[in-house]
C-alpha cells in the first residue's frame, strides 16, 4: 500500500516529495488506513453491503428480546400461512413458527460462517506462508497437498466428514474449514512469493531477523489486506456450504440454523413456499451483504480503483 | 530562424482534491530546427509535466491554466482532441524513459513502427514494412530483417530503446521529446545512443527536447539549456554559458555537486575532499516560497529574495537567470 | 560461534596458497573473497553464472568500489557478502566470520557486522514501521543493549545522519527519497558493523541528494572507521568515494587496483570503455571521436570461451576468443585480465599521456 504515498500519478516523473521533518506539507497524502476509509465510505455498493449485515446481526441478536418465541414450540397447524394469527410468516410442517425459526438459526448460521472461514484462513495462511516463503521442495510438497484437496469435490469429501463423525455443529465447522482452506492457501503462497523479494525484507534479513519474525511479523501483515478479503468471502461461501449440507439431510438436527429449516422443509417446497423461500431470502441477504462489503475493502485497498 | 516549438508563460495546474497547485508556473521555451534544448532540473521540478503538457498528454487532474504551446505556428493547447492526435506520432512525438513499459508486449517490432506510419500517412502494410524496416537500420540494429519479426521482451533495453527511436522518427517528426531516454541504460549503451539521436538529428533537421538530470548529458547533446527549479526555468542560455559562467545560484551548486571523473594525471592528484552540497531540499508542491522558490536553500539569499519575486536579469542577449543576484554571480 | 576478541585470527576456508598474510589483524583484511561463485538455475535447464569466480580482499578502513553494467553481477557479490543470496562455491570471510559455510543462529549473529545500503530507499523501508522503529529493529532483532541504550543509540544515529530525532514517529512515506536513505544509513549504522555494503546507494537520487548522501558516507566512514564495499554503476561516483576500485564484467573481475592507479593508468579496454563513455559538465569537445564500444553485454547463461569482452573488443585478437586471460599483476597491487594489457595504447588521451 505504499503506492498510495506516492501521490498523485505514476506518470510525473517522481512526485513532489513530502516535507521535511517538523510540520508535512499540504501534498502529503493522509495515512493508509484514513485513505482507506474515505474510498470504502464513497462505495456506494459496499454501503449497501454494510446495511444488509446490520441488518443481519440486528436480527440474530437483537430478534430474540422483541420476539422471545420458542423456535421448537408449535404455535399453529402446520403449514398455516404467513400473515396468520399466531405465526407472521407463517409455520413450518409441524406447525414451528418460521420467524422465530429464522431469528434463532441466523446464530447457528452466523457462527457456522464465521469458525469455518476463520480454520480454512488459518490452514491456507499457514500452508500457503510457508509455501510461499521458502520455496523449492518445502513448496512443492505443500502445493500437492493443496492440489490433493483441491481436485476432490468439495461437497462430498464435506459429507464424508460429517457422517463418519456424526452431524453435530463441529463436525459441519471443521469439515467446511477443511474442504475450503485450497483457495486461500493459493493467494497467501502468491502473496508471500511477491513480498518476500522487496527489498524491505531482505533489509530485515541483513538486520538478523528470524525466519518467524520475517513470515509472521514483516512479510504477513503486508499479504494481509487481500487475504481479509478473501476472509470474507470464505464466510459467505461457508454458510451456503452448511445450508447445502442441511438441505442434503446432514445438518445438525439440534441446532437452529437457517440450512436446518431449508432441509427439514424441503418436500413441501411447492405446498408451502414461504418454509424453505423465507430462510433462503435470510442466507441471500447475508451472502449478498459480506461480498458486497469484500467488494468493498478490496476496491478501497487497491489505490488503482480508489480513483474513479 | 523561428522557432518551431514555442512554449509562452506556460501553467500547469494539478487539483490534488483538497487544493489546486501549479506544477509549472509561467514557463517559457524555444525549440529550433536542427537544435537540442536540454531542460534539466531535479525530480519535482516540472520538466516532465512541461514534455506531457506539449504533447497534450497530461494525467488526469492536470490541467494547462494559461499560456500558450505554439507547434509550427498551430496552438496545441486549444487543439481540438482529433487534431492532436494527428499531430502526436507525426509532427511531435516522444522517447520515454522506461523502454520496456513504452512498448507494446504483444506486437511485433514491425507492427509497432509500421502502425504509426499506416495511421499517419496512409501507408499501404507493404510500404509500412519497408519504412519500419528502414528506420531500424536507421537506429542500427543489427541484422534488420530478422528484427522486424522480434517481440520486445526478446530485445535488450538498449535494442528497445533503438526501437523507441524508431518509432519516434518514422513519421519523420518536426520536435522530438525525449524524456529521460538513457536513464535506463548503461553508460556505454547511453553513449551509443546519444551519437545515433545526434547523427539522425543532422540528416533530419528535428529539434530536440533532452529532459535529463545530468549535466554531463547537456554537455554532450544540448546546444540551449533550461534549467528548472520547483516549477519555474530559472535560467536558460547557450550550453557553453551555463556549464562555464551560471549565474543562479541553483545551477551553480548543481554544477559543484556533480562528481568528475579525473583520469589521467589529475587521477593522482590529493582527493578534493567533500563534494559541494545544496542545502535542503527541493520544496514539495504547495509550499513553494512566495519570492524566490531557490531562496531557502541559497548561501545569498537576502531580505530581497524572501521577499520580493525575483527579476529576469538578462546577462547577454542570450542567456538570462531569474535572480536577484544574478549580475554579482556571473561575474564573480 | 561465540563472540571472541577481534584479534582473533580468522578461519581460513579458502583453499588458495598464499593466505598466510590475510590474518585479521586491526590493520589486515577484514574482508577476503576467494574465487566466489553464484550461479542462478532457469526453469529450462540452464544456469545464469550471475559471480563465475571472484577473488578479492578489502583492507579494513578501506571502500573498495565494484563498478560494471547490469549485469555484470555487482549486485549478486554485494547480495552474497550478506548472505541474501547463497554461492554455489568459493569461500568469504568478513573479520573473524567464515561466512560462506554459516546458516542458522551464527549467520544470523554475524550480520551484526555486516549491513548493507539498498539502492532503492523507497522499497526498502517497511511501510508499516516508523522511521525510529525502523531504525532501532537491527538492535531488536539482536538483543543488543537495553531498552534505554537502543534509544540512545537511535538518538545519536538520527543526529549523525542529519535527521532530527523526531522524526521517529514519522512513517516512511511522510520522508523524501533522501531522507529515507538517510533512514537506510542510520539503520545500517545502528548496529556498529565493521563491513557496510552499499548497492548503488546514490543511483536512485537526485545530484544534489546524491551530493549530500555521498559526503555524508564519506564523513561517517572517517569517524567510525567503517569498511565499505561500495556497487556503482557511475565511475566518477567511485572515484569519489572509494580507495580501491574492481571493474566488472560478466560475472569477473577485469581490472583491479587502487583508485589512483586505475584512473590514472587504466590498462583494461572495457574500463577505458566506460572512462570513455563517462559524461562530464565540463567537456565542451563534442565533435572529438570518443572511444565507444559496439553491442552490448552477452548473456551470462553462456559465456563466450576465451576473454568475456572479446566480442565488444576493438582490439581482440584470435588468441583473445580462444584463451581466457587470467588477472595478472600489472605493478604494485594492480591487476589486469588482458593478454595485451602490456602493448595496448589506451585511446583516451588522458591516459595515453600519463602512461
Amino acid at each position: 500500500m505504499t503506492q498510495t504515498a506516492m501521490e498523485p500519478t505514476s506518470a510525473m516523473s517522481k512526485p513532489a516529495k513530502a516535507a521535511s521533518i517538523p510540520d508535512e506539507a499540504a501534498i502529503t497524502p493522509a495515512h493508509p488506513a484514513t485513505e482507506f476509509v474515505r474510498a470504502f465510505a464513497r462505495n456506494q455498493s459496499a454501503i449497501l453491503g454494510l446495511v444488509l449485515l446490520a441488518l443481519v446481526f440486528a436480527l440474530t441478536f437483537l430478534g430474540p428480546v422483541i420476539y422471545p418465541l420458542n423456535p421448537y414450540e408449535m404455535v399453529d397447524m402446520p403449514f398455516a400461512a404467513p400473515g396468520g394469527e399466531y405465526a407472521p410468516l407463517g409455520t413450518d410442517y409441524i406447525g414451528r413458527d418460521i420467524l422465530a425459526g429464522i431469528i434463532s438459526g441466523g446464530k447457528a448460521t452466523l457462527a457456522v460462517g464465521a469458525s469455518s472461514a476463520l480454520i480454512s484462513v488459518v490452514i491456507g495462511i499457514l500452508i500457503g506462508s510457508f509455501a510461499g516463503y521458502f520455496g523449492g521442495f518445502i513448496d512443492a510438497a505443500l502445493m500437492k497437498v493443496t492440489e490433493f484437496f483441491q481436485i476432490l469435490p468439495a461437497l462430498l469429501l464435506a459429507m464424508l466428514l460429517v457422517s463418519i463423525f456424526g452431524a453435530k455443529l463441529l463436525t459441519i465447522i471443521i469439515a467446511i474449514g477443511i474442504v475450503s482452506w485450497p483457495q486461500t492457501a493459493r493467494l497467501a503462497r502468491a502473496e508471500f512469493m511477491r513480498i518476500r523479494k522487496l527489498d524491505y525484507v531482505n533489509a530485515a534479513r541483513t538486520a538478523g531477523a528470524k525466519n518467524s519474525y520475517l513470515i509472521f511479523a514483516v512479510i504477513l501483515p503486508a499479504a494481509l489486506p487481500p487475504l481479509i478479503v478473501a476472509a470474507g468471502l470464505a464466510v459467505g461461501s461457508a454458510i451456503l456450504f452448511e445450508a447445502g449440507l442441511s438441505f442434503l439431510g446432514l445438518g445438525d438436527p439440534n441446532v437452529m440454523s437457517w440450512g436446518l429449516i431449508i432441509g427439514q422443509n424441503r418436500n413441501y417446497l411447492l405446498d408451502a413456499w414461504w418454509t424453505v423461500t423465507l430462510p433462503g431470502i435470510a442466507i441471500f441477504i447475508t451472502v449478498l451483504g459480506i461480498s458486497l462489503v469484500g467488494d468493498g475493502i478490496n476496491d478501497a485497498l487497491n489505490p488503482k480503483l480508489r480513483r474513479r | 530562424m523561428d522557432p518551431i516549438l514555442s512554449v509562452r508563460d506556460l501553467v500547469v495546474e494539478v487539483d490534488t482534491g483538497s487544493a489546486v497547485h501549479k506544477v509549472i508556473d509561467g514557463v517559457s521555451l524555444d525549440l529550433y530546427p536542427g537544435k537540442t534544448l536540454g531542460v534539466v532540473g531535479e525530480s519535482g521540478c516540472g520538466k516532465s509535466m512541461t514534455a506531457l503538457a506539449t504533447m497534450g498528454l497530461l494525467p488526469d487532474r492536470f490541467r494547462v491554466a494559461g499560456g500558450s504551446i505554439q507547434l509550427a505556428g498551430e496552438e496545441m493547447t486549444t487543439v481540438k482532441p482529433s487534431r492532436l492526435r494527428q499531430l502526436r506520432g507525426n509532427a511531435i512525438s516522444m522517447i520515454f524513459q522506461e523502454p520496456m513499459t513504452s512498448l507494446n508486449p504483444l506486437l511485433t517490432v514491425e507492427r509497432q513502427i509500421a502502425e504509426v506510419v499506416e495511421l499517419h500517412q496512409q501507408k499501404s502494410r507493404a510500404e509500412a514494412r519497408d519504412i519500419a524496416l528502414e528506420m531500424l537500420r536507421a537506429v542500427q540494429i543489427p541484422s534488420p530483417e530478422a528484427r522486424l519479426a522480434a517481440y520486445p521482451h526478446e530485445l535488450s533495453g538498449g535494442m528497445r530503446q533503438r526501437v523507441m527511436i524508431a518509432i519516434a522518427l518514422a513519421c519523420r517528426p518536426k520536435v522530438i521529446i525525449a524524456d529521460e531516454p538513457t536513464t535506463a541504460l548503461d553508460v556505454t549503451v547511453q553513449a551509443q545512443i546519444f551519437r545515433l539521436l545526434r547523427d539522425l538529428q543532422m540528416d533530419t533537421e528535428t529539434a530536440i527536447m533532452l529532459i535529463t538530470h545530468d549535466l554531463g548529458a547537456v554537455a554532450e547533446m544540448a546546444d540551449e539549456v533550461a534549467v528548472f527549479y520547483a516549477g519555474r526555468s530559472i535560467e536558460t542560455g547557450p550550453v557553453a554559458q551555463i556549464l562555464d559562467t551560471p549565474a543562479h545560484p541553483y545551477t551553480r551548486g548543481l554544477m559543484s555537486c556533480t562528481p568528475r571523473l579525473k583520469l589521467g594525471a589529475q587521477a593522482r592528484e590529493p582527493d578534493a575532499g567533500a563534494l559541494g552540497e545544496i542545502p535542503g531540499m527541493v520544496p514539495p508542491l504547495g509550499r513553494f516560497p512566495k519570492a524566490c522558490r531557490f531562496a531557502p536553500r541559497c548561501a545569498l539569499a537576502d531580505a530581497r529574495c524572501t521577499h520580493d519575486a525575483p527579476p529576469k536579469v538578462a546577462l547577454n542577449d542570450a542567456h538570462a537567470a531569474l535572480c536577484w543576484h544574478a549580475k554579482e554571480e556571473a561575474f564573480a | 560461534m561465540t563472540p571472541a576478541p577481534a584479534t582473533t585470527a580468522a578461519p581460513l576456508t579458502g583453499t588458495a596458497a598464499d593466505t598466510g598474510s590475510q590474518r585479521d589483524t586491526p590493520h589486515g583484511n577484514l574482508v577476503d573473497v576467494q574465487d566466489l561463485k553464484v550461479h542462478f538455475p532457469l526453469a529450462n535447464g540452464n544456469v545464469v553464472r550471475a559471480v563465475d569466480g571472484v577473488t578479492f580482499k578489502v583492507a579494513r578502513g578501506a571502500s573498495f568500489g565494484i563498478v560494471g553494467e547490469s549485469g555484470s553481477g555487482k549486485s549478486t557479490t554485494a547480495q552474497a557478502l550478506t548472505r541474501l543470496v547463497d554461492p554455489v562455491s568459493g569461500s568469504m570471510s568478513v573479520g573473524r566470520h567464515s561466512l560462506s559455510g554459516l546458516t542458522g543462529e551464527p549467520l544470523r549473529l554475524a550480520r551484526k557486522d555486516i549491513q548493507m545500503v539498498f539502492q532503492d530507499p523507497f522499497s526498502s523501508l517497511n511501510p508499516r514501521l516508523r522511521a525510529g522503529k525502523a531504525v532501532r529493529e537491527p538492535l531488536d532483532l539482536m538483543g543488543i543493549g537495553t531498552r534505554e541504550e537502543r534509544e540512545a543509540r537511535v538518538d545519536e544515529l538520527f543526529r549523525a545522519v542529519g535527521l532530527h530525532p523526531d522524526a521517529k514517529r514519522l512513517f516512511p512515506h511522510q520522508f523524501s527519497g533522501g531522507q529515507r536513505q538517510r533512514l537506510c544509513i542510520a539503520r545500517a549504522m545502528v548496529t556498529e558493523p565493521q563491513l557496510v555494503v552499499c548497492d548503488e546507494p546514490v543511483s536512485a537520487l537526485d545530484v544534489a541528494i546524491q551530493a549530500q548522501i555521498l559526503n555524508l558516507l564519506k564523513r561517517l566512514r572517517q569517524e567510525k572507521q567503517l569498511t565499505y564495499i561500495f556497487i556503482s554503476h557511475d565511475l566518477a561516483v567511485v572515484q569519489n568515494i572509494c580507495t580501491h576500485v574492481a571493474v566488472m564484467y560478466l560475472g569477473q573481475f577485469v581490472e583491479t587496483g587502487p583508485v589512483e592507479e586505475i584512473f590514472a593508468n587504466a590498462k583494461h579496454p572495457y574500463t577505458w570503455s566506460l572512462m570513455a563513455a563517462a559524461l562530464s559538465p565540463d567537456d565542451r569537445d563534442r565533435g572529438r571521436e570518443r572511444f565507444t564500444v559496439t553491442g552490448e553485454p552477452p548473456s551470462p547463461i553462456n559465456p563466450p570461451k576465451g576473454c568475456r569482452f572479446a566480442g565488444r573488443c576493438p582490439f581482440a585478437q584470435d588468441r583473445c576468443r580462444a584463451e581466457k586471460p587470467e588477472l595478472r599483476k600489472m605493478g604494485k597491487d594492480h591487476k589486469v585480465a588482458c593478454h595485451f594489457a602490456e602493448t595496448l595504447t589506451p585511446p583516451l588521451p588522458e591516459l595515453a599521456l600519463a602512461g
